[in-house]
């Protein structure tokens, strides 16, 4: 076991099961009410996250953004702290202030998963610079949507990079819509790797249900990076099974028997059967599964008897120094909850 | 008469305007499969070239939106939620502010943005903004925040109507709210008149968007102490109607303002400042405000909620303002 653990297959796969079994398990708490807000999950998207992050090295830097938990389990996040944030718990990757919006493990080399669109994209270019500047040799990546990639952000963070040379890897999950807009009604241009052209960088379009394939891609345009090569966009073609935000009550986009299709590409059955024809065991893939399926209760039940944070704590982490709390605030007994309203609507199911 | 939501209230208003003008055309981020149920009907009923999903580009479209304000169209944009603004700030702060007023009087922008205020529901600091008043101190956008169907129905058909450039702030809070609407497709309400929602003696409350409902059911608590409370609802901040504000605090001589928006620089501050200047001898206590404090939204629920401004805190505040003279010196509240 030690030697195969070691090897680089049975981790894609081994991060590709682990990012599927969390999302199912936390669109199953979400729809009980036990995870608040919106949750915006990376099914069907597994194989591009983890080919990608896999290609970076530990302290390569990573943003992302609303979709975001599969980011930092493909670069190697512990599973338990990232469960504790979706509940909105202290011990929370966050510390119960983002929510899973915002699921960013710094300690993997993440820079945050940013929720609004395209904003991230500047920010990697930035990390990108800073490495330069401070004369290290770590590369940055940018995660977006096809939808991000009509924000002005993305075209100036593009152009930057372009220009000053920076090493950053800008990588275009497009799984052909935002929210319920299909990329066929929100660009003229049929891949958005050929806007690369424009800021003089490569384009690449990749099978982003294939994760070697993605890993190949990714690891060249990093090694172009570091090596002082400059950006390159890479576009990742993959699909999301679920809407745009889980349990919202209804279908923002019913995309009908199109989901099926892509179902029949399901990247983790496609690599577990390359596994299997590599001569790996059925035996081994099903340990590796019921591991994982541990490791996400475990996470569970971690998040689950983990404490919320404090109301004071709502005033932490605005600067580095501490903000006044009015004293209203600072004298409410501890656990203090306000009146729900009646009248309020939720967007989400639950 | 007909008793609507918030939502559908919005929804008719712009239905019969488009009905009504076909200049009028809307776009924005997911109108087609009616995100937040404002455009139910409107592709069949308009078509695709006046009802338009957009790309992610709220720079572009709302720029766009000048643009073609300026050749005689009337846009109504749907910026769905408000900090979805903020990628579009120079062409709402370079354009749209200001094009009348550097093309001395050449350029005409009837636009009307809508967004809403999205906040209270664990969606985290960057989707929870109040950006009122951060336009509210940029000259030549008219501000308009509804607290009610009724108020949502006659604003926007106002707005619509309107040849200045109008930005509409509908609070998400309200939106099950139910009230009796009128069925005229010509009902509007004008803009840059405040509403007295509830009259009283004792205290004004100036309460903003959601808040309103919250000091209306603040005030039903404190009439069971014999405390009459006056709650003003401005509607449009922008430009504010002072007088019906300060011939409350002429009458009451107390006041609490309420406002979802963070403490510094909000609406509030902005009503208290001309509450001083203009009527300070009326004033029988200081003004007390109401609002989120200076800390952005978390995700957990337990710690978001209680920051917004609630009963609890308007009845304290009430109550301070009215025991003013009987105040010990160190209160152990400070601002409420």
């Amino acid at each position: 076991m030690t030697q195969l653990a070691n090897d680089q297959a049975l981790e894609f796969f081994r991060r590709m099961v682990k990012i599927r079994r969390f999302e199912e398990r936390a669109e199953a708490m979400h729809a009980q009410g036990e995870i608040p807000g919106a949750l915006h999950t990376y099914s069907g998207q597994e194989a591009t996250g983890v080919g990608a992050c896999m290609a970076l090295r530990n302290d390569d830097f990573m943003v992302g953004n609303h979709r975001s938990h599969g980011h930092p389990i493909a670069k190697g996040a512990k599973l338990r702290t990232l469960m504790a944030e979706l509940l909105g718990k202290e011990t929370g990757v966050c510390h119960g202030k983002g929510g899973s919006m915002h699921l960013s493990d710094f300690s993997v080399g993440s820079l945050g998963e940013t929720s609004i669109v395209g904003s991230g994209v500047p920010v990697a270019a930035g990390a990108a610079l800073g490495s330069r500047i401070l004369g290290k040799d770590q590369v940055s990546l940018a995660f977006f949507g096809d939808g991000a990639a009509n924000e002005g952000a993305f075209h100036e963070g593009c152009n930057l990079a372009g220009v000053w040379k920076l090493p950053v890897v800008f990588l275009c999950e497009n799984n052909g819509y935002a929210v319920s807009t299909p990329v066929s009604a929100a660009m003229a241009i049929e891949n958005v790797s050929v806007r690369a052209a424009g800021y003089g960088m490569p384009g690449e379009v990749v099978d982003g249900q294939d994760v070697e394939a993605v890993y190949e891609c990714v690891s060249r345009a990093v090694t172009r990076a570091r090596t002082g090569g400059g950006p390159t966009l890479i576009e990742a073609k993959t699909y999301r099974y679920g809407d745009h935000a889980a349990n919202m009550g209804r279908l923002l986009l019913d995309r009908g028997s199109e989901v099926d299709e892509w179902t029949k590409r399901d990247p983790i059955v496609m690599f577990r059967a390359k596994l299997l024809k590599a001569g790996h065991t059925e035996e081994l893939l099903t340990e590796i599964d019921s591991e994982i399926s541990e490791e996400v209760d475990e996470a569970v039940k971690f998040a689950r008897e983990s404490r919320y944070p404090s109301l004071l704590n709502s005033f932490d982490d605005v600067l580095t120094r501490r903000v006044p709390v009015p004293a209203y605030f600072a004298n409410l007994p501890e656990g203090y909850q306000v009146e729900a309203d009646e009248n309020a609507v939720s967007l989400f199911g639950n | 008469m007909a008793r609507l939501s918030f939502l559908e209230a919005i929804r008719r208003a712009q239905f019969s305007e488009m009905k009504r003008d076909e200049r009028v055309f809307i776009m924005g981020t997911d109108l087609v499969c009616n995100v937040f149920g404002t455009t139910t009907g409107f592709l069949e009923e308009f078509g695709p070239e006046r009802v338009r999903d957009t790309p992610i580009s709220e720079n572009g479209f709302i720029g766009a939106a000048a643009g073609a304000s300026m050749v005689g169209a009337r846009p109504i944009v749907d910026a769905n939620i408000s900090s979805f603004l903020y990628p579009a700030m120079d062409q709402i702060c370079s354009i749209i502010a200001k094009s009348r007023y550097i093309y001395g009087g050449q350029a005409t922008l009837p636009l009307v943005v809508r967004c809403c205020l999205f906040y209270g529901n664990s969606n985290a600091a960057q989707h929870s903004d109040r950006p009122y008043p951060m336009l509210m101190g940029m000259p030549g956008l008219t501000i308009l925040v509804p607290s009610g169907p009724r108020d949502a129905n006659g604003l926007l058909r106002a707005a619509i109507r309107d040849d200045n450039p109008v930005f509409i702030f509908e609070d998400s809070t309200l939106w099950g709210r139910k009230e009796e609407v009128p069925d005229d497709p010509d009902f509007v309400v004008e803009i840059g008149k405040a509403d007295v929602k509830l009259e009283g003696s004792d205290v004004t409350v100036v309460a903003i968007g959601g808040s309103v409902p919250i000091a209306l059911a603040s005030a039903k608590l404190l009439a069971e102490d014999g405390i009459s409370v006056e709650v003003v609802d401005p509607r449009t901040l922008v430009p504010l109607d002072n007088e019906t504000i300060l011939k409350s605090v002429r009458k009451t001589g107390r006041v609490v303002v309420v406002d979802p928006a963070h403490q510094t620089c909000s609406a509030a501050s902005e009503i208290s400042a001309r509450i001083v200047e203009e009527a300070f001898g009326a004033l029988r206590a200081p003004i007390v405000r109401v609002t989120t404090p200076d800390t952005h939204l978390p995700f957990s629920p337990q710690i978001e909620k209680p920051l917004y401004p609630n009963k609890d805190r308007i009845v304290d505040a009430v109550r301070r303002v009215l025991d003013h003279a009987k105040a010990k010196p160190q209160s152990a509240r400070e601002n409420v």
